[in-house]
């Protein structure tokens, strides 16, 4: 089955990343086809590379990151949301004339259309956090 | 990343709101996020259950608090084409609210109509 998912927890704050993360690995271990997952209202927080949680904890990006890689998943961060919250990529960086970028690799920043465009192209979307 | 399919037969997408509008973002970012997808000429349809009826109140005034008024962005949905506009019955009555408290002309459902509403749609965003 083609699915996509929508992220709106932090992670840490939220148990949303972590069901999410968890969803997102069982589906595609059995098969189905993870189209994109995107990131929104605090959800956006899962592409920071920036964070530096505890060793014993999980490593929420790293782990999106290793998952799409393997599975060739769209990981798309909403760009107002991003950008409200301290989510920027290389060109936002630039064009806001900010210290430096923190967009994990992997992870792209886009519209709000690609969270639509996930719910026409998918037989499912599953969101995550509130 | 894959384009949209615009040619496509239109896909109902219902949008379901839940939370109240102020306590967190999720109610502007769920209107951002509809007025986002009206682009996309699928066939939209918006639901407001439980605390998120509060979100049609008319005489809303967040400035005080450092917020945008939902109540000012909410009635231009029709011009958007977006017409379906759905308030969880119970959700009205057990806070004292009618239609006329509402800043949209909304359709009024009890929760086998929501439950039907939501059987006919081929994806459900819940904010």
């Amino acid at each position: 089955m083609k699915l996509s998912i929508a992220v709106y927890g932090a992670p840490h704050s939220s148990e949303a990343s972590e069901s999410a993360y968890r969803f997102a690995s069982a589906a595609c271990s059995m098969g189905h086809s993870l189209i994109r997952v995107f990131f929104y209202h605090d959800g956006v927080h899962n592409a920071s590379s920036l964070a530096i949680p505890p060793q014993d904890e999980t490593q929420t990006t790293q782990r999106w990151q290793a998952l799409a890689l393997e599975f060739n998943i769209d990981l798309v961060v909403c760009v107002a949301a991003a950008l409200r919250r301290g989510i920027v990529n290389t060109e936002e960086a630039e064009r806001y004339d900010l210290e430096s970028q923190n967009l994990g690799k992997g992870f792209e920043i886009s519209g709000l259309g690609q969270l639509l465009d996930a719910a026409v192209s998918s037989e499912r979307l599953v969101s995550f956090g509130h | 990343m894959k384009e949209t399919p615009t040619t496509a037969t239109p896909k109902k997408i219902l949008f379901v709101n839940t939370k109240a509008p102020y306590g967190s973002s999720l109610a502007r970012d769920a209107l951002d996020a509809l007025l986002a997808a009206s682009a996309y000429e699928q066939d939209l349809s918006v639901l407001f259950l439980g605390e998120a009826v509060f979100q049609l109140l008319r005489n809303q005034n967040p400035k005080d608090i450092g917020m945008k008024s939902l109540a000012a962005t909410l009635p231009v949905l029709p011009m958007y084409d977006i017409t379906q506009i759905y308030a969880q019955e119970s959700a009205l009555s057990t806070r004292g609210l009618s239609i006329d408290d509402l800043v949209l002309p909304v359709k009024v459902l009890g929760a086998d109509e929501i439950a039907a509403l939501m059987g006919s749609q081929g994806a459900i965003l819940s904010f």
